[in-house]
């Protein structure tokens, strides 16, 4: 990719582009990588090797991650099975739980703003026989506890409920649901990816029992992920969905990505020890990024809980602007956007249209995530690019004119139908 | 996705941003789209009625790169012709000219429909709307 330099606020020089879209992936830390580089070469064994020098290297690399991942979220080592990434944790943890425990019943609960990784899975169940309540989200993007309640029936098995949303960075109240499933003697699952490393996340004291991690979302490698599965109070059993070798107890067959795994870990050290800092420095980004925008241009909204929220984490929507035309008037910046051109279905984002906001909020949003290596003088670029370009579209927007000439947008009778 | 240089140039430098007096009888305005579809362009026309040749367009869109390169060239096109003339245009040309990939043919269609429309206008205004073909929803089906 092609880099240009350009002068930045405060005599300070801007590499462009800019990448702000830390929820999608981030950047691997350089310590990561160092730490990563010897088990493709000189320590390349497999871990499942266990009559030689090269395999107990590897299997200390891989032992030692689990530990930093095991410190990080407050488990035990051997709660921690190493999987390919969130997708497959997800997949192993409902598919893995519904299979083990369809004697006892085939309710799963869910709610409407979850990753794909788990509506999908809850889908495809759905086609075997289970039962699944999708809960709604209120307008700052947070379940109802006394829907969950009410939803809970004999034959609930499962609850799936994500600690922090990967659109609007929304934080659920975990520790309530936990200990509502506990309560019941219903399993909780937490799609947890955007949390790890982000913010504290300990499974005893939010009372979780399956926790899904992702490497690449806190700085560590691509294709490289945990599932925290509680061993005591209660003892959680899956039935593997991939069969093979045994590895990880049974779990998850399957020769480990013993870099990637030591990636995994290094980036949870890391995390461990600077969260609560990082965590500061990054809420202080946002709020600028966000007072900036916010004190220059009107009729702007932000989508879900400022309170209950990621630090790193800002979800806009720019009224009368469409989304991918700002994106395409920002371009030395990379964000990204709820508008349905930005998505390969056409359809506006369900996160976004789950909070009620309306359509045509959705297909104004911008999402940004801020992440460790971006900068005060970044954030002042980009408020800055975001603000010119807005105004410039608005001027090109026919609903900015008529929502000018005091014409009500959504009494207009418009001419086309929703074509999709 | 990677726009063609011709969409690019349409969105950097947009051609004919503005109004025209919707009340001014040689006005036609268009309005299509609808905004929780994700895209609505304001087309508008002065025809010049001794001629009926379309002495000026202005557009405002609401909607992706795409959308407004398409009603940009949409104004560029019409500009010039007479009425019959531009109601000659065909999305599929508007999808040649701009390269525009299948997943944005919406917005040549909803061009197409935008010029229709303010014709339609156009024509009432002047009485003459027995013969005005005005498009009330875009058809996706069509193809480029």
């Amino acid at each position: 990719m092609s880099t240009d330099v350009v002068a930045g606020n405060g005599n300070q020089n801007l590499k462009l582009p800019i990448y702000m879209d830390n929820h999608a992936t981030t950047r691997t830390d350089p310590r990561v990588l160092e730490e990563m580089l010897p088990y493709f070469s000189d320590t390349f064994g497999n871990a499942a090797s266990r009559n030689h020098e090269f395999g107990w290297v590897a299997e200390q690399g891989v032992e030692q991650a689990r530990e930093s991942i095991a410190k990080l979220i407050g488990a035990n080592t051997k709660e921690v099975i190493f999987t390919s990434g969130a997708t497959e944790s997800d997949n192993l943890a409902i598919k893995g739980v519904a299979e083990m425990y369809r004697e006892k019943g085939n309710h799963i609960i869910t709610q409407a703003t979850e990753h794909k990784a788990v509506l999908d899975t809850c889908k495809r169940l759905e086609k075997y026989g289970f039962r699944v309540t999708y809960l709604p989200v209120q307008k700052d993007g947070r379940i109802d506890l006394e829907d969950l309640k009410r939803a809970m029936d004999d034959k609930t098995i499962l609850v799936t409920i994500m600690t922090a949303n990967n659109e609007i960075g929304v934080l659920q109240p975990i520790r309530e649901i936990g200990a509502l499933c506990h309560e019941r003697g219903v399993l909780f699952h937490t799609d947890a990816v955007q949390a790890v490393g982000k913010v504290p996340f300990n499974v005893i004291q939010n009372n979780v029992d399956l926790a899904s991690i992702s490497a690449h979302k806190f700085y560590g490698p691509k294709g490289v992920g945990a599932l925290y599965v509680r061993r005591k109070n209660p003892r959680v059993q899956l039935v593997a969905q991939i069969d093979g070798g045994g590895h990880e107890r049974g779990m998850r067959s399957g020769t480990l990505n013993v870099p990637g795994i030591v990636g995994l870990g290094k980036a949870a050290a890391i995390a461990t020890e600077d969260m609560a800092e990082e965590g500061k420095r990054l809420g202080a980004l946002r709020d600028r990024l966000k007072d900036k925008i916010m004190s220059q241009l009107d009729e702007v909204y932000i989508n879900g809980s400022m309170e209950h929220r990621l630090p790193n984490n800002l979800n806009i929507s720019f009224a009368y602007v469409e989304g991918e035309s700002l994106l395409m008037g920002i371009n030395d910046i990379a964000v990204s956007s709820g508008s349905a051109c930005t998505s390969a279905t056409l359809e506006p984002s369900y996160v976004l249209k789950a909070l009620g906001a309306g359509d045509d909020l959705a297909h104004s949003s911008i999402r940004f995530g801020i992440g460790r290596f971006n900068t005060e003088a970044e954030v002042d670029y980009v408020a800055q690019r975001v603000i010119e370009t807005v105004n410039r579209l608005r001027e090109l927007s026919p609903l900015y004119e008529m929502a000018k000439e005091g014409i009500d947008l959504t009494k207009v009778q418009w001419a086309a139908e929703p074509t999709h | 996705m990677a726009y063609s240089d011709k969409v690019l140039d349409h969105y950097t430098n947009p051609r004919n941003v503005g109004s025209l007096d919707k009340n001014n009888p040689e006005v036609g305005t268009g309005l299509v789209g609808a905004p929780e579809c994700g895209d609505v362009m304001k087309l508008q026309i002065k025809v010049n009625p001794k001629t009926s040749i379309i002495e000026d367009a202005k557009f405002k869109t609401f909607g992706c790169g795409s959308a407004i390169a398409s009603s940009s060239l949409a104004t560029e096109w019409v500009k010039g012709k007479t009425v019959d003339e531009a109601l000659q245009i065909k999305n599929t040309e508007i999808v040649k000219e701009l390269s525009l990939p299948p997943v944005k043919i919406h917005c040549s269609v909803l061009a197409e429909d935008a010029i229709r429309a303010a014709i339609g206008d156009w024509k009432k205004k002047q009485g003459q709307e027995k013969s005005a073909p005005v498009v009330q929803h875009a058809n996706v089906a069509r193809q480029a």
